[in-house]
């Protein structure tokens, strides 16, 4: 990019903020995209402690013999369709359809507390199985990995219902669309985790 | 040394006016969920393979299926959910350097912890 593209402001900032930027862009949404770029990092060793450690597990159960896929991909389709929602929160707010930016910000939380509820379901069903935090290695690195993601996930919830409370009262107009956006980002990063985890930690044995 | 006179200074017209990218409708969104829905729901797919082939998988076959699915599901998100495709080329600048520093961090790790040993090699050709 030129230096005159990163100096200049761009209408997006100047409608949210009414000034611009050192850099042309707003600094709330570089800042949600470098906290996402070092979550890539977070995320990543999770992931390959995971990988590390799932077949070295010397006693306990293993992850064949407690996932179940049809389950899991169910509520993985939940997760994913919650973009979707949140895409549609997004555009609607953009055009100061504030209505339907309830509607599907609500929708959004709506489908994040049904995949934490399918969540918290499979890990009562592992640790009936006798699968607990300590049984072994591969149990420790999976409730660790998929319970932090799902610590995102609530974190998201969260933020969702904030934003919805907000227009609620009337707070969250076209001029904070902006928020919506960044919350969006964020919303659709835990996604784009989630169909990580889901191809590596479940679908591949 | 003169100064810079003002018509140097100004930006110009170009620079000034905003950079206009046809961002998705909502018609657009629900054709990108269904794409999404349908490389899930070939995903998915692959465990019923032993139903469908009549013999188990290997691994190798699993990971050449499942990585270019999720591989294209992570770019579709990224790109038309996350309008990376659309906003300020800093933002995919900054998101890829993480993404690629992840990548690149986690795979010297698994060399140093020996992920990828002779006996993975085997276990990833026999399945």
């Amino acid at each position: 990019m030129s230096d005159a593209a990163l100096h200049a402001p761009t209408a997006s900032t100047e409608a949210t903020h009414g000034h611009p930027t050192a850099t042309g862009i707003s600094n709330e949404k570089l800042a949600m995209w470098v906290f996402l770029a070092s979550d890539c990092l977070l995320f990543g060793g999770l992931i390959s402690t995971y990988l590390l450690l799932r077949h070295r597990s010397v006693e306990g159960l293993g992850p064949a013999d407690v996932f179940d896929i049809p389950f899991t991909s169910v509520s993985s389709f939940v997760l994913l369709m919650s973009s979707l929602t949140m895409a549609l929160a997004v555009a609607a707010i953009a055009r100061g359809d504030l209505h339907r930016n309830r509607v599907w910000l609500g929708t959004t939380a709506f489908l994040g507390a049904v995949f934490i509820g399918g969540q918290v379901y499979e890990f009562t069903s592992f640790y009936r199985e006798g699968l607990g935090y300590t049984t072994n290695v591969f149990s420790s690195a999976f409730y660790t990995l998929t319970g932090f993601h799902g610590f995102h996930v609530s974190v998201g919830i969260v933020m969702l219902m904030v934003l919805l409370i907000m227009s609620l009262r009337g707070n969250l107009g076209p001029e904070k669309a902006e928020a919506v956006e960044i919350v969006g980002l964020y919303w659709h990063f835990v996604d784009i985790v989630w169909i990580i985890i889901f191809t590596i930690v479940y679908l591949i044995p | 040394m003169t100064a810079p006179s003002a018509v140097s200074e100004a930006p110009s017209s170009q620079q000034e006016a905003p950079t206009e990218h046809k961002h998705p409708t909502e018609g657009d969104y629900v054709k990108i969920a269904i794409i999404l829905a349908v490389i899930t729901a070939l995903e998915v797919g692959t465990y019923f393979w032993e139903d469908i082939f009549g013999s188990h998988p290997s691994t190798t076959a699993l990971v050449v299926s499942l990585f270019p699915m999720m591989i294209a599901k992570f770019a579709i998100v990224i790109g038309y959910f996350m309008h990376l495709k659309y906003d300020n080329p800093l933002f995919k600048r900054i998101f890829v350097f993480g993404l690629v520093l992840a990548i690149v961090v986690f795979t010297v790790v698994f060399f140093a912890f020996e992920f990828f040993d002779d006996r993975f090699f085997r276990f990833l050709t026999r399945g």
